[in-house]
Parts: C-alpha cells; sequence; structure tokens
C-alpha cells in the first residue's frame, strides 16, 4: 500500500488535503457551496476539450475552471447568485458533452475524471500539483481577512469600500485552481465533497478562524487518507468514501452543536460571533 | 422557398419516430420544470434543484443494479435526498447551502460506487455518461405514460401550493402571519421539486434538467413580475428552446467538424442560455433608457396586487443582488 505508484498517491492526496480544508473552510463561510460544485464540473469539460485537442489536460482543466469562475461572476453581476452559477455549470457541461461527443473519449476515461483514480497519479503530476497547491493557500493567506471580512459581514465590507464582486471572483479563481490540481486525482464530482463534509463538521466544532481552518484540514486529511486505504484495500471508488465520510463528519458536528446546547443558527455559531465582535 | 425550408428542417424530421417522442416528451418536461423553476428561483433553491438532478443518477445506477425500473430509481432516490435536506434544515439560506452540499456530495459517493458496481458486475461502464448526459433521442417508449403521468402529480402539487408557495417566497414571516404553515409548504414544495427534477433527469439527463428549471424560469422572471405570467412563460420558454434545440441537433448531423450529430443537450442548453442573455441585454438597456427619461429609478411592483404593503420584500425576492 505504501510501495511503488501508491507514493505518489499519497503524496498527492495529502496536498489535495490540506488544500481543500483551507480553502474549503471559506466555502462553507460564504455560503458558495453551488459554485464550488460548478467549477469541478466546468473543468471536467475543460479535461474533455483539452483532449480532444491533443493539449495537456491540467491546462484544460485550469482554462475551463477559470472561464467557469469568470462565467459565474459575470452572470452574477445582474441576477441571484445561484441562478448564475447554475446558468454558468451547465453551460459549461454542455461543452463537456459536446468534446465527449468529438472525440469519441473511451467512458472509462471521463468515469475516473469525473469519480477519481487513485492509481493513475505518475510522477510528472507531482510538480503541477504542488504549484497550484502552493498558488491557492498563499492566495489564502494573503487575502485572509478580506475574506473573512466580506463572508461575515458584506454591508461591513461596503462600508468600507471593498468591492464584494471582485473578492467573490478572486475566492472563484481560487477554487478553480484548487479544483484543477484535485481533479486527476479525486475527481470532479468529489473534489466537491472534500470542500464541503470536512470544513463543515469543523466550523462546529471551534470558535477560532484558525483553530476552525486547522481541524478542517485534519478532517479533511483523516477523509483522505482513509478513503484511500479503503479504496486500495476493496478496490472500491475512493469517490464512495470521501461521500460517506465527508457527510459522517458534517452529521458529527451538527451532532456535537445540538449535544452541546448551541444549536448552529445562520449568524450565530460561536465561530461567526469571535469573529463578528473582532471585525467591529 | 422549399430549398430554404428544406435547409432549416431537413427532411423527415417530422417524420422520424425518435424525434416525435422526443418533441413530445421533451416539450412535457420543459414546460413542467419552467412552471416549478420559477418557484425554485424565487425561492433560492436552484442548487437543491440542481443536486437532485445529480442524485436521482445515483438511484438510476442503484435500479440497474437491482434490476428493477429506473423510473422507481430516480424518483426514489430523488425523494429520500429531499428528505434528507428538509431534516438537516434547508430552511435557512446559509445552512441551506451547505446541507444541500452535504447530501449531494453523499449521493455522489453512492452513484460513485453504485456505478462500480454496475461496471464489475455488468459490464457496463457507459452508465456514467448516458445518466449524466442523457439523450432526448434515446427516450424508451415504454416509460414515457409513467414519466407524463408523475410529472402532471408534481405539477398539479405545485399548483395547488401555489398561494402559500408564493406568500412563503416573499418571507417567512408574512406568510405565516397569514395563516400558511410556512415548514410544510417548503417540504412538499421540495417534494414536487425533487420528483419533477428526478423525472426530467431519467429522459433527458442531469445536465439537462437543471438547464430546463432554472433557465426558462430566470429568463421568464427577468420579463415579468407577475409569477402567474411568469410560470406561463417560463414553460413555453422552456418547451420552445427544448423544441429547437431538437431541431438543430438533427440539422446538425451535416455540420462540422465530425460526420455524427451534436449532442442534443448542448442545443438546448445554448439556446436557453442565449435566450437568457438576450432578455437580459434588453431589460438593462430598457432600464437605462428609461431612468435616463424619468430621471427616477424604476421601482418594481409587487409581487401580486394583494401583497402592495410587501412590495420591498416582493422586490427582494425576485431582486438581483440577495448576499445571504
Amino acid at each position: 500500500m505504501f510501495t511503488g505508484f501508491m507514493v505518489n498517491t499519497w503524496i498527492v492526496a495529502t496536498v489535495v488535503a490540506v488544500v481543500a480544508g483551507t480553502v474549503g473552510f471559506f466555502v462553507v463561510l460564504r455560503g458558495s457551496s453551488f459554485a464550488a460544485h460548478a467549477v469541478p464540473n466546468a473543468a471536467f469539460a475543460g479535461a474533455a476539450g483539452a483532449n480532444l485537442i491533443g493539449a495537456s489536460s491540467v491546462g484544460g482543466l485550469l482554462v475551463f475552471a477559470i472561464a467557469g469562475a469568470l462565467g459565474i461572476s459575470f452572470l452574477s453581476r445582474r441576477g441571484r447568485r445561484d441562478v448564475a452559477t447554475a446558468l454558468a455549470m451547465v453551460m459549461m457541461l454542455a461543452l463537456g458533452a459536446l468534446f465527449l461527443s468529438f472525440s469519441n473519449e473511451y467512458a472509462s476515461e471521463t468515469y475516473s475524471l469525473l469519480f477519481g483514480e487513485v492509481l493513475g497519479v505518475s510522477s510528472s503530476d507531482l510538480l503541477p500539483t504542488a504549484v497550484l497547491a502552493v498558488v491557492a493557500v498563499v492566495a489564502v493567506v494573503l487575502f485572509w481577512r478580506l475574506f473573512l471580512l466580506t463572508s461575515i459581514d458584506p454591508e461591513l465590507a461596503d462600508v468600507r469600500g471593498v468591492r464584494t464582486s471582485r473578492v467573490e471572483l478572486g475566492f472563484l479563481v481560487i477554487v478553480a485552481v484548487v479544483t484543477s490540481m484535485s481533479v486527476p486525482v479525486v475527481g470532479a464530482l468529489l473534489i466537491f465533497t472534500l470542500m464541503i463534509g470536512p470544513p463543515a463538521a469543523a466550523r462546529s466544532f471551534a470558535a477560532d478562524p484558525f483553530v476552525a481552518v486547522l481541524l478542517a484540514v485534519c478532517f479533511s486529511l483523516a477523509t483522505v487518507w482513509t478513503a484511500i486505504a479503503l479504496s486500495y484495500l476493496t478496490t472500491m471508488p475512493i469517490g464512495f468514501f470521501v461521500g460517506a465520510l465527508g457527510a459522517t463528519f458534517y452529521l458529527a458536528g451538527r451532532a456535537h452543536a445540538v449535544w452541546s446546547g448551541k444549536r448552529v443558527r445562520a449568524a450565530s455559531t460561536p465561530l461567526e460571533k469571535t469573529l463578528r465582535s473582532s471585525m467591529r | 422557398m422549399g430549398g430554404f425550408w428544406s435547409h432549416v428542417v431537413e427532411p423527415g424530421f417530422f417524420q422520424s419516430q425518435t424525434v416525435q417522442v422526443a418533441l413530445l416528451v421533451g416539450g412535457v418536461v420543459a414546460a413542467i420544470s419552467g412552471v416549478v423553476g420559477v418557484f425554485a428561483v424565487l425561492r433560492g433553491q436552484s442548487f437543491a434543484g440542481h443536486a437532485f438532478g445529480d442524485i436521482s443518477a445515483a438511484g438510476g445506477a442503484g435500479a440497474f443494479l437491482l434490476n428493477i425500473s429506473p423510473l422507481f430509481g430516480f424518483l426514489g432516490m430523488s425523494l429520500v435526498a429531499a428528505g434528507c435536506m428538509e431534516a438537516i434544515g434547508v430552511r435557512r439560506v446559509r445552512g441551506r447551502d451547505v446541507a444541500t452540499g452535504v447530501v449531494l456530495g453523499a449521493g455522489l459517493g453512492t452513484s460513485a460506487l453504485f456505478l462500480y458496481f454496475n461496471t464489475t458486475l455488468h459490464s457496463t461502464s457507459g452508465a456514467a455518461i448516458s445518466v449524466l448526459f442523457g439523450s432526448l433521442f434515446a427516450i424508451s417508449t415504454s416509460t414515457v405514460p409513467a414519466v407524463v403521468a408523475s410529472a402532471t402529480g408534481a405539477l398539479a402539487v405545485v399548483l395547488l401550493l401555489y398561494r402559500p408557495l408564493l406568500l412563503s417566497s416573499v418571507g417567512d414571516d408574512i406568510a405565516a402571519s397569514r395563516g400558511v404553515a410556512v415548514r410544510v409548504t417548503g417540504a412538499v414544495f421540495l417534494m414536487a421539486m425533487a420528483a419533477t427534477v428526478a423525472l426530467a433527469a431519467i429522459t433527458i439527463g442531469a445536465i439537462l434538467s437543471t438547464a430546463l428549471l432554472v433557465g426558462p424560469a430566470a429568463t421568464a422572471l427577468r420579463m415579468t413580475r407577475r409569477p402567474s405570467t411568469a410560470a406561463v412563460t417560463a414553460a413555453v420558454i422552456g418547451a420552445a428552446a427544448t423544441w429547437l434545440g431538437c431541431l438543430l441537433a438533427y440539422d446538425s448531423y451535416y455540420w462540422p467538424p465530425v460526420d455524427h450529430g451534436w449532442p442534443v443537450s448542448f442545443c438546448i442548453v445554448a439556446v436557453i442560455l442565449i435566450s437568457y442573455l438576450v432578455v437580459e441585454a434588453a431589460r438593462s438597456h430598457r432600464f437605462r433608457n428609461a431612468s435616463v427619461r424619468d430621471g427616477s429609478e424604476i421601482r418594481a411592483a409587487g409581487v401580486t396586487p394583494h401583497l402592495g404593503a410587501a412590495s420591498d420584500g416582493g422586490h427582494d425576492a425576485l431582486g438581483t443582488s440577495r448576499t445571504d
């Protein structure tokens, strides 16, 4: 399990989990789950397109993921964000269907792009993944306060002259970067799960944003490592284990919140209270 | 003239039985999705609407595994997902986003598992693609009556709930003060939407089910602020886009770059998106002119004449930017 090609898998999956936990914390805080689902779907279309013209698949993923982010941002300037996200996503998926129909791609390759392929990580994937991971984490650290402010109190951000729509676009571009590095390993559908379940659970356990991000990273590492081990032992798809474990973590978080008497309410989780008071 | 039309409508379009079934089922599903979609958009539940499409596909894969009718698989899984979302709490907007995401993630995981079993036990790896992307031109005629009947049932539920739904879309407090059981209304609507989307997903694929739920409804709500007019408009736009898309897909056999047709899903989605963008451009053009002429901002009308006092809430429900 820890030899040969599996070493690459463990390295890449660990990097993906750390980045997904960090960025996912803000996905949950900002209520951007739909966008976090839409961008990987757009990236999937990019992989199909890159395959068609014989370009590198990471390049295709990146171009289409960022195009998806731009599309969402463009459409939501005049319309509800969820509608804009839905429209941008279906257009990208439709393009993906078009590219697939042109290239007569094997179904199994599509399957692995959607649901992930643990055993398919080659040594040449390591460098691009590491570079994109560093870019994403550095960006989150740089814009840390800005992201927190616009997530917790958009009105205060407005008053302070922050262009919230630009911040949202910047955030979506970061999601696009994370997506592009993760799709070859965990697949388009499951990077989404990794960005939602563990961070959502972390939010109910911690009151401090740094602690919450650390917890989110720990939970997502636990999810990914367990999923790889189980997938390796049972040959069942990694996607299933990531999905199931993500949901389990979330339910544990909810149970903890209920048990400790702190019903998670819209703007009054302990975390958001702390943040709100620190912002004022 | 005849030569021109034979280029627009390639010979044999209306004679083909595949096309007839596609036009009939596609039109019905699109119209019903449009009506349900108006409420999905008004209530800010596009994400849930999309999630049902993906999750019900897992049910389709499961049904294939158990060798039962895919219709039950799609419908059952989608309704279970709706129940989970309701139980976790999708009423608050922010919590709803995460709850929907977690249920969707679990659904996708299940989907991966079922497809894996299908691949290893039945060696049908194409299932993922046909379920996700679907094809209007590959509908099996045997499921048509059941699909149309269930979709009409879902539509009937939504129409029965028309008034309470509208009130609670404007604001839960207003609805509650007028005696609407907000929680029950929301739950029943979620179930009806789950059923509609599942039926759309089984006939036309998960991508198109989202496109037809959200696209025509959002377009219609840009054209009119009266919900009843918007519902009818959305149904018409949805059906028209589906038919135009079918026509384009049929014609595309003669288009480059390959000598087989373009996917019908792509054609329909493109028509829907273009119509949305055109209506949006026309609207912003009109608004700009109007505000220059009047020198004042256009005030939105209330959702219905009876809700005059709630016109600000109505503006918000239909409005442009709702951050939360």
